[in-house]
């Protein structure tokens, strides 16, 4: 196995490294989802507990005091739920990955390993948050008596969509904050911002026709859209032509992150 | 295949370093606003450019290591010795591929492993045993190997009883023991290790010195930072030396120890003081220890000489001069004296020399200074006393008896004979 080092160099055992390293993935991942309930009296109950409070909020504001409509038959919470599922993932994802080299700060200094593998461990833990929500979802279905349709089995696709929407912005800012801390401060904003801007507490319906190609910028929106098709089935009418767009920004930030982390790699542990 | 397992040409890592103008005279509002408007705009020339963004009003040039080339054979043992600011540990993170060379070519030619850091990746929430998992998974460990070396890790750092306890609960005695029992059974092709065993009590140094053995016997290479000149010695085959960031020896460990130990500049060992006229008494102007190597340092069993000068104004009857050799812990070890009733001295006006030879100095090795006392017996006076002058150095280079030379295990050696029969 002979490895060799020169300035400037592009790695090109990176992939292969990364296959190697897999173990250390799944490590980095369990520590953090071990640690993070650790000395909690609930524990996992946290997992539930936020995303169905803020359901519970949304329905109320959007549903009843704002009275926008639901989407066909569909319960107001049920849609709610759908969306705040995809983008509790997205969110919890988004910024974990981005602060993740900074936070593991003195693993990346004194040891090697592919570094892609950080961002991409806290993406993980998202996704069994996620995992857990789920389970209120299903309650809730029960409550309501609501049978998804078919379309329920493409779930796990658009889970992998969302799974991608976050890593590639994750990795873009996960990569510059090491070198401008700033980021730091955008992510919680965006963020917020990012709430009200996704069809989470209302339907994409009721976005005007003007707006449509504006508003499915937002890679979000497709995998939204996407989960309360999969969800609610027909009663959500899932637009192809946001979805396109949205699934094209998401491929692009997706290309930039990964150009961008690789690319400033090299300089973390100088710079931590 | 070439023997070669590392090989490294013209390597050299340069950092940026910021400085702030330091002015102690009044700054006027003007300047301060020139000097931050000047700052700002390089630090935005810097970011477009894609430039580290360096805090301070100037940039300099930093080079950790320059020009340094060497090369490792399998299955060597390779020491790296210097100061402290001297490039060893920059050398090894360029090694272990975690900062980027700025100059050069490095070619590894097997697996690396690097120890830069005891209990690196240690999260403080986790048991014991998560941590062996997690620790071992980090340093390059896959699952399966660490399950099977499990309970000789557990029995290598003595902590069975508490496997299940967070470890921010741990001693740091027994935290820096599990992070080495981990790390010690690590198989690279390629092991760095970096100064970490000046960490941990006086056995836990021994035991790990001890697997560094068997890691050195088992044909394994290694590169082995250290600032214990004992270790360096007796574990490696080669050593260099860094200086400044440049290679300034390579060679056999003996030889690059002394080399680097006789470029420390170390206190006096001559003391002066100008004689005074008005106290008319009899004074020690000056005292020298001669070791048996420059720059205060003596090879152990080699003989020394102590060189005290008096300047008396009188003839002293009856005088005595004594010193003592203490150790840096301020315990005397050694009492010598002579009375002017054994060899006659001071028994003219002047200035005297007095010369007091040890024909083979078997003090341990460590670091020693000496107390002086000048007086007179009869009748009882003090005339004069010197405290914590000329320190000293002993060191053992020429041979390793495995342990025995350790700090605690004695203050001297005593000459012995041993006679064995089989009765």
């Amino acid at each position: 196995m002979k490895t060799i080092l020169e300035p400037g160099r592009a790695e090109k055992n990176y992939w292969q490294d990364l296959w190697r390293y897999r173990d250390l993935f799944l490590v980095l991942a369990g520590r953090d989802i071990s640690v993070r309930y650790k000395q909690t009296v609930i524990g996992v109950a946290w997992a539930l507990i936020r995303p169905f409070l803020t359901m519970v909020v949304f329905t109320v504001i959007f549903g009843r005091v704002a009275k926008l409509p639901s989407e066909g038959a569909a319960p107001y919470a049920l849609m709610v739920f759908a969306g705040m599922l995809p983008w509790h993932f997205f969110s919890t994802a988004l910024s974990e990955a981005s602060n993740s080299l900074v936070a593991n700060a003195n693993l990346v200094s004194k040891v090697y390993f592919p570094r892609l593998i950080v961002p991409s461990a806290t993406v993980v833990v998202a996704f069994v948050d996620f995992l857990i929500s789920f389970v209120i979802l299903i309650v809730m279905m029960i409550y309501y008596q609501y049978a998804p349709g078919l379309e329920i089995l493409l779930l796990p696709l658009f889970v992998g969509v969302a799974f991608l929407a976050s890593l590639g912005p994750g990795l873009w800012i996960t990569s510059l904050n090491v070198k401008y801390r700033d980021f730091r401060y955008v992510i919680p904003f965006l963020l917020q911002f990012g709430l009200y801007v996704s069809p989470v507490g209302f339907s994409s319906s009721v976005v005007p026709e003007k707006w449509q190609l504006l508003y499915s910028l937002n890679p979000m929106v497709g995998v939204i859209d996407g989960f309360r098709w999969c969800i609610l089935g027909g009663d959500s009418a899932l637009n192809w032509n946001t979805l396109g767009m949205s699934l094209a920004v998401t491929t692009f930030f997706l290309w930039l992150g990964i150009r961008q982390f690789r690319k400033m790699e090299r300089t973390f542990a100088d710079l931590l | 295949m070439s023997n070669k397992i590392i090989t490294v040409d013209k390597l050299a890592k340069r950092y940026l370093v910021g400085h702030n103008t330091q002015t102690n005279s009044y700054q006027s509002l003007r300047e301060t606003l020139v000097k931050h408007g000047r700052g700002l705009v390089r630090k935005t020339l810097d970011m477009a450019r894609g430039r580290q963004i360096i805090q301070g009003d100037e940039v300099e040039e930093f080079w950790a290591l320059k020009n340094v080339s060497f090369e490792v054979e399998r299955g060597e043992v390779l020491g790296i010795i210097g100061r402290n600011g001297a490039g060893k540990s920059t050398l090894l993170k360029v090694l272990s591929r975690i900062t980027e060379l700025t100059e050069g070519r490095i070619e590894l030619n097997g697996r690396v492993a690097s120890l830069l850091e005891v209990g690196t990746g240690f999260h403080p929430e986790l048991s014991g045993r998560e941590n062996i998992f997690l620790n071992g998974a980090i340093l390059g460990m896959k699952r399966s190997e660490i399950e099977a070396k499990f309970d000789e890790i557990v029995d290598f750092a003595e902590v069975e009883k508490f496997l299940d306890t967070p470890v921010k609960r741990y001693s740091s005695g027994m935290y820096v023991r599990l992070a080495f029992a981990v790390a010690a059974h690590l198989e690279p092709d390629i092991l760095i290790i970096d100064e970490v065993l000046a960490v941990g009590d006086v056995v836990f140094q021994k035991k790990c010195l001890g697997k560094m053995k068997s890691v050195a016997k088992s044909g394994r290479t290694a590169l082995f930072v250290s600032h214990n000149m004992q270790t360096v010695t007796g574990l490696t085959d080669r050593a260099i030396l860094l200086d400044a960031g440049r290679v300034v020896a390579n060679g056999p460990p003996t030889e690059v120890v002394e080399q680097y130990l006789s470029n420390q500049a170390v206190g006096d060992a001559v003391y002066e003081q100008t004689y005074d006229q008005d106290s008319n008494q009899p004074q020690i102007t000056r005292v020298e220890v001669c070791t048996s190597n420059p720059n205060n340092l003596h090879q152990f069993g080699k003989p020394m000489t102590v060189a005290i000068e008096v300047t008396t104004p009188d003839k002293v009857s009856n005088s005595a001069i004594s010193f003592q050799i203490m150790t840096s812990s301020h315990q005397p070890v050694v009492h010598v004296l002579n009375l002017d009733s054994e060899v006659p001295m001071l028994r003219t006006p002047g200035l005297h020399r007095l010369v007091c030879t040890f024909p083979s100095l078997r003090l341990y090795p460590g670091h020693y200074y000496l107390r002086f006392h000048f007086g007179a017996s009869e009748p009882r006076r003090v005339f004069d006393g010197l405290d914590e002058v000329c320190p000293f150095e002993v060191t053992q280079l020429e041979e390793l008896r495995d342990f025995y030379w350790y700090p605690d295990n004695g203050i001297y050696v005593e000459e012995v004979e041993w006679n064995s029969e089989s009765k």
